[in-house]
């Protein structure tokens, strides 16, 4: 469902992911570690389609179509999305009001019709349940005022609403208490289906003892310089990233 | 340079959509001001001695005045003596039906989206319309008469209504007041007159469409409305313009009195000509509305939505003289590309128990420049005030400005006065929070703008928040992407 194949990608003139590859098949979940600044958010941001991203060459292939060619929206309405690392505060639009417009968006891009109101709340309370989020939060405005773990499980009841094919977690899991990391996923847990695949970016091996991912990979100066299953987290969480930075010296 | 910053660079490709010219027959002043131009105004009007006279006192204290330039606006110097005072349509008619109407803005009504038949029949409003300086229509007269309302062109009610007029007229915005208001004195050509008798509550909103019809001719609009104890009225003024080439100067003048327990809403949507990409053209806009409360229990409200004008200066303020008055001023005021705005409100408590409300959303996009300016003053006399004042800037990309001046002056300490202002930016990041949800830049800014207005577009009649919503996202269209 997505293949990413020898993708260049630079910022400000700087390359960050250099000859990058990964191909994800329906429902897998794949986790993503690796040091800072290593370039994780970078391929999270690159796939979503943020502008200032620049590719440089490189194919990525997404459910048969050229995702390189969509700009962000249209991704976002083809079924990709991205749970941000730093979700952005929206003033004067209720998370109620956001998600109305992104539903019938996307709706519209299918051909169908808005989402009939009664529909639709039935819709938002079915989804904030999933991550136990509390109704007076869908009435403010969308992430003002909220806590690092409120935002974080706003991201992911957003998901929920949008049904994607490919949800993209950018450290979803940082600045989570461990209540919070359960339920967000938990809420993961329950979106997981044999058509819907993950790309789950973290720095942490706990999250994936909830999470459990189907392949662990290791980034490492702009690119996979290791790929393993589940016990490869746990090989990180013991030993850091030492090892892998020093297999990979000539990287940096 | 990223992408998104190019995108809101390319401010604005968005041509003024109500851009056409209506081609009526008209009847100028000769060019420039003098004693002579208001005497011909005057004369053009069959206006008794009295009004002459009063127009006169005006001119003449306005020849002794200088133009304000404390605003945070600027502009090439006005020259008044290139300006034509006056036209109307040369064919005068009386007008009983729609269907004799003048083609040409029957036709004029159908691009602004106004069926006025519709309008009549569903809204319930009745329309006068200004075309320049000459009211062409009134309709629902009748049954505003049987109320006893009046509901006229200015021009009429000096001739019908002289004794209200006298009483009336620049008692609230005196003659010297300002320097466009003392021009506006002098030179007034048309406007409405609104007048509510006692214990009558007006049964439908009144309303005008003015429209700047003629090149270079200056709009010099009076409105005066009076709501006697315990009535009330709502009043909606709309306007859009041709696209000019050259500057317009409007200077309109609004007066509004309440008696006691008495109430005036007043509201406005506001689409004048801001000018092209490059900041040529536009109408300058320098206002003057004000409303005295000056009854016990009484209240006025301003509510204005503002997307047009090159330059616009205006500050609608209450005056709360009675006891236990309330004003209040919503406002939704926005500039894009070269558009240059000063606006605010200024609350004058005088009365014991005055409350007022100020909720003042700027929205400022490509170059242009967004003030707010307010005041609020609580005389000595005024025990117990209240005065709560939220002023709210929002940017579009990173270069416009916004700038909030308020001022307090307060000598009088048994009340109490609360302001808080917040500056938020739509920039790249929130853009593409949206846009990762599946929305467009425009449906992310309509859909920004829709909820940072709220406030102020809650407290608009139905139909005229549906217009104003349209208004902004015309106004905005393109500012991003
Ligand atoms: N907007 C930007 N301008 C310049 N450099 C950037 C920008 N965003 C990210 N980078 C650089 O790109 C590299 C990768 O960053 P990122 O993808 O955020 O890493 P990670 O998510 O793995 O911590 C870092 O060196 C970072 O400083
Ligand atoms: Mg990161």
């Amino acid at each position: 469902m997505l293949s990413i194949k020898n993708l260049n990608v630079g910022i400000a003139e700087k390359q960050i992911l250099k000859d990058f590859n990964l191909e994800i098949k329906p429902g897998e979940i794949h986790a993503i570690m690796g040091p800072n600044g290593t370039g994780k958010s970078t391929l999270a941001s690159t796939l979503a389609g943020k502008e200032d991203y620049e590719v440089l060459s490189g194919e990525v292939t997404f459910n048969g179509k050229n995702l390189l060619e969509m700009s962000a929206d249209e991704r976002a309405r083809e079924g990709v999305f991205l749970a941000f690392q730093y979700p952005v505060e929206i003033p004067g639009v209720s998370t109620t009001n956001f998600m109305k417009a992104a539903v019938n968006a996307k709706r519209k891009h299918q051909g169908l019709e808005p989402m009939d109101a009664k529909d639709f709340l039935k819709l938002m309370r079915e989804k904030m349940a999933l991550v136990e989020m509390n109704k007076e939060f869908t009435s403010r405005s969308v992430n003002e005022g909220f806590s690092g773990g409120e935002k974080k499980r706003n991201e992911i009841f957003q998901m929920a609403m949008l049904e994607p094919t490919l949800c993209l977690l950018d450290e979803t899991d940082s600045g989570l208490d461990i209540d919070a990391l359960r339920i967000v996923a938990n809420g993961v847990n329950k979106l997981r289906d044999d058509k819907r695949s993950f790309l789950v970016i973290t720095h942490y091996q706990r999250l994936l003892n909830y999470i459990v991912p189907d392949y662990v990979h290791v980034m490492y100066g702009g690119k996979i310089v290791k790929s393993g299953g589940k016990e490869l987290a746990l090989k990180l969480e013991e030993q850091g990233y030492d090892w892998i930075k020093e297999e990979n010296s000539e990287l940096v | 340079m990223a992408e998104n910053d190019k995108i809101i660079d390319e401010v604005v490709a968005n041509d003024y959509k109500y851009g056409f010219t209506t081609n009526i027959e008209q009847e100028f002043a000769a060019v420039g001001l003098s004693e002579d131009t208001v005497r011909f105004i005057s004369a053009k009007k069959e206006e008794p001695e009295w009004m002459l006279e009063w127009r006169l006192k005006a001119y003449k204290a306005w020849l002794k005045m200088e133009q304000p330039k404390w605003q945070n606006v600027h502009f090439p110097e006005i020259d008044f003596q290139s300006i034509i005072y006056y036209a109307a349509q040369k064919k005068k008619k009386v007008i009983n039906s729609l269907d004799d109407v003048d083609p040409e803005i029957r036709n004029t009504y159908d691009k602004l989206g106004i069926p006025i038949q519709e309008q009549k029949l569903l809204a319930g409003v009745a329309v006068d319309y200004v075309m320049d300086s000459e009211s062409v229509i009134t309709t629902f007269r009748e049954s505003l008469k049987e109320k006893g309302i009046i509901f006229c062109s200015i021009s009429e009610a000096i001739r019908v209504q002289p004794e209200l007029v006298k009483k009336y007229l620049g008692s609230v915005v005196p003659q010297r007041d300002n320097y466009y208001a003392a021009l506006n004195s002098a030179v007034f050509s048309d406007g409405s007159f609104v007048y509510i008798p006692k214990g009558v509550r007006c049964p439908m909103e009144l309303s005008t469409y003015f429209r700047i019809n003629a090149e270079n001719t200056g709009q010099f609009e009076r409105t005066l409305i009076i709501a006697d104890e315990g009535s009330y009225v709502s009043y909606l003024e709309g306007c859009t313009a041709p696209m000019r080439d050259e500057n317009q100067l409007h200077a309109a003048v609004v007066e509004l009195v309440t008696h006691d327990n008495a109430e005036i809403k007043y509201s406005t949507v506001q689409n004048w000509y801001p000018g092209d990409k490059e900041g040529k053209g536009g109408i300058y806009n320098f206002v003057t509305k004000r409303g005295i409360c000056q009854g016990k229990n009484s209240k006025i409200s301003w509510t204005q939505v503002e997307t047009g004008s090159a330059i616009t200066w205006k500050y609608p303020s209450c005056i709360l003289k009675g006891d236990n008055s309330i004003g209040e001023f919503y406002s939704v005021a926005v500039t894009n590309n070269y558009q240059q705005a000063d606006t605010g409100t200024k609350m004058i408590h005088i009365g014991k128990n005055t409350k007022s409300r100020i909720v003042s959303k700027g929205i400022s996009a490509g170059k242009s420049q967004n003030s707010y300016r307010g005041q609020v003053q609580v005389h000595r006399t005024a025990d117990n005030a209240y005065n709560s004042s939220q002023c709210d800037s929002l940017l579009i990309g990173d270069k416009c400005g916004a700038h909030t001046f308020p001022y307090l002056e307060i000598k009088n300490s048994t009340g109490k006065v609360e302001h808080e202002a917040t500056t938020s930016k739509i920039g790249e990041d929130l853009l593409f929070y949206c846009n990762q949800r599946g929305l467009t830049n425009e449906e992310a800014v309509s859909m920004i703008i829709n909820g940072y207005c709220k406030e102020v577009f809650k407290q608009l009649p139905m139909e005229f928040m549906v217009e104003a919503q349209k208004l902004l996202s015309i106004s905005l269209e393109g500012s991003v992407g």
